[in-house]
């Protein structure tokens, strides 16, 4: 494949890759579970076309330790997985937060909890978003809804991951993950000016030795300064990065929420149900960390009700229900496992929970 | 003929290693070996976790602090993506045989081109002296009290045997730093395994048998005496692998 732009049909998963490739993605290590399986698959050959390395790692823990290195060096990198994989992750995931090394961690969701199935599913958001590993630090947590929004969002988290030397994640599903669509290959356009990366651990030629390091012993407080560091970084990325799309708010009296392919879904019922005469709008969330409540608050002010749609137990209305500060009831509509809802189920919950 | 001046590779500090530790001997070696070849300024260290976390304070070369066991697979994302730079990992024997055996087998069997030294003291001693995949049988620890073997605890785990069948290994040596004489060897071993990686020659491995005094509750000289009489029967030194 050139580097050029085209209209290409391709799967979701494939999808992703290019757009890393693009990005100047040079490193990725990962271990096979569908529905992510075409991750690894493609790179395995688009990576070292491209002037990068593959590795296929003896499990995830190996994986996201050797983007540990990777992005030690400075180089691009990223790892992918399905949810069992991104568990065994989580450990690595917090040392590469707290030694807040930029790098890109994709999770094509599938049902659980344990084994659960091959379906897509949405129940790792309290993982992804609330944090998953142990301590206190944050992903910047990226959901796309549709394969043209995945290319231009797993761009942009490269950019993200270096700006704000943190890790993160893009939170797929497997339908996402498997589905095809025709994709332009927009050429790669950075989002920042580039900075220095003054942490590159090459050899220390010429300078004084850098240490990568998470444990803080001594004095006592050093830990805390790390946390307060990490606290003030998370507060600028809040202030700075909260990405929605606000859709037919205005003048609605149901709000539905929905993230990802949920999202799309519901925005076709949405449309339906406006053409029957409802007022309905969507606030769909594309940063899931930082949330962005402001458009929950200012819904709230104005619409009775929102219904929160996820191909989960209920995750992301505890953070709806946050944003908008308990003004108004929200319901739901989902179960995990892999259950997907179709435009005329969400449309069928839309009608039942709208005003009376 | 024998320097004793403190190695550039290594800071002028003192360690937080217990007296009769064998962690300073082995740290040292490397420390002169990376002198000897001139690596200081190219070269990055993978630190443990165990007693020698703290490495960092001690070598004067850029270091990351790897996750319990995962030195091996951060080894492999610097190595991979900056080949021309030496990259070692410096392990105990819980890090390097038990919570990352999987990452020690599986990078050995890739044949990545690094360098490890295994620091196999038979415990743990960070923890305060819990059992190891290399405590002896009878040995007894603070999980063992009634010597290893007694409840199913299996047998030592011996890593130079494990490994030497893996065709991705290159160099494997057992050596030791109980004695003077052991120490020129180990020395050398170091070397090789270092001299390997710039020869681009794939996975080099020294296993390092060292003291613990505080934690196997015997003192220096018996510790000494220990890696002599039992150690060394359970872990025989010599070369494994040499391709
Ligand atoms: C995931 C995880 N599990 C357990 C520990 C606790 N821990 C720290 S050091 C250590 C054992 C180290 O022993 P070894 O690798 O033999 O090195 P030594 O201290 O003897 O040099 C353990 C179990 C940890 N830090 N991380």
């Amino acid at each position: 494949m050139s580097t050029q732009t085209a209209k290409i049909l391709m799967k979701g998963n494939e999808v992703m890759c290019e757009a890393a490739v693009r990005a100047g993605c040079k490193f990725f290590a990962g271990y096979p579970i569908t529905p992510q399986n075409e991750v690894p698959e493609y790179l395995s050959w688009r990576l070292p076309q491209a002037g990068g390395v593959f590795v296929q790692a003896e499990s995830e823990i190996a994986a996201i330790n050797m983007i540990f290195g990777a992005a030690a060096t400075g180089f691009r990198c990223m790892t992918s997985s399905s949810s069992p994989g991104i568990s065994l992750k989580q450990e690595g995931i917090s040392y590469i937060a707290a030694a807040e090394l930029p790098c890109v961690i994709a999770n094509v969701q599938r049902g659980g909890p344990g084994l659960g199935n091959i379906r897509a599913a949405q129940s790792d958001y309290f993982q992804a978003v609330k944090g998953g590993g142990h301590g206190d630090y944050h992903l910047i947590v990226l959901a796309p809804s549709t394969l043209t929004e995945l290319y231009a969002l797993t761009m942009n988290a490269f950019d993200y991951a270096d700006h704000y030397r943190n890790p993160v994640m893009i939170l797929m599903d497997g339908i996402l993950g498997q589905m095809v669509e025709p994709i332009v290959t927009e050429e790669y356009r950075p989002l920042f000016e580039p900075t220095e990366k003054d942490y590159i651990l090459d050899g220390c030629k010429g300078r004084k030795p850098r240490i990568i390091k998470t444990l803080h012993l001594q004095p006592a407080e050093a830990l805390v300064e790390v946390n307060r560091r990490l606290v003030a970084k998370y507060k600028r990325i809040s202030s700075e990065l909260k990405l929605c799309e606000d859709f037919q708010t205005d003048d609605a009296r149901l709000i539905v929420s929905a993230y990802g392919i949920t999202a799309q879904v519901s925005k076709g019922a949405v449309l339906q149900a406006r053409s029957k005469g409802l007022k309905v709008g969507l606030i769909r969330p594309i940063t899931l960390w930082p949330f962005p409540e402001a458009p929950f608050v200012k819904a709230a002010k104005t619409a009775e009700k929102f219904l929160v749609v996820e191909m989960s137990n209920g995750q992301m209305i505890e953070d709806v229900r946050l944003a908008e500060q308990c003004l108004r009831p929200v319901e739901f509509f989902g179960v995990g496992g892999g259950w997907y809802p179709t435009t005329d189920e969400v449309l069928d919950a839309i009608e039942k929970s709208y005003p009376a | 003929m024998t320097q004793f001046k403190r190695p550039d590779a290594l800071y002028d500090a003192p360690t937080h290693y217990c007296p009769g530790c064998g962690h300073g001997i082995a740290q040292r070696l490397v420390g002169e070996v990376i002198d000897e070849l001139g690596l200081r300024e190219r070269t990055v260290a993978t630190a443990p976790v165990g007693c020698a976390v703290l490495m960092y304070d001690y070598f004067n070369c850029d270091v990351i602090e790897c996750p319990h066991g995962r030195s091996p697979a951060v080894a492999t994302g610097i190595k991979r993506m900056r080949p021309d730079r030496v990259v070692f990992t410096y392990q105990g024997d819980g890090d390097l045989a038990a919570i990352g055996t999987a990452e020690t087998i599986h990078t050995a069997n890739r044949g990545e081109n690094l360098t490890v030294i295994f620091v196999n003291n038979a415990i743990y001693g960070m923890t305060g002296g819990q059992m190891a995949p290399t405590t002896i049988l009878g040995q007894t620890t603070t999980t063992t009290p009634g010597g290893r073997g007694r409840n199913r605890e299996g047998g030592p785990i011996r890593v130079c045997e494990l490994l030497s069948s893996l065709d991705g290994v290159c160099y494997l040596e057992r050596v030791s730093v109980s004695s003077p004489k052991d120490v020129g060897q180990a020395r050398k071993a170091i070397r090789k395994a270092f001299t390997n990686q710039l020869e681009e020659k794939g996975f080099s491995l020294v296993e390092v048998l060292s003291m613990c005094p505080t934690d196997w509750k015997l003192s220096p000289a018996q510790s000494v005496e220990f890696v002599e009489t039992q150690m060394k029967k359970v872990f025989p030194l010599g070369v494994y692998k040499d391709r």
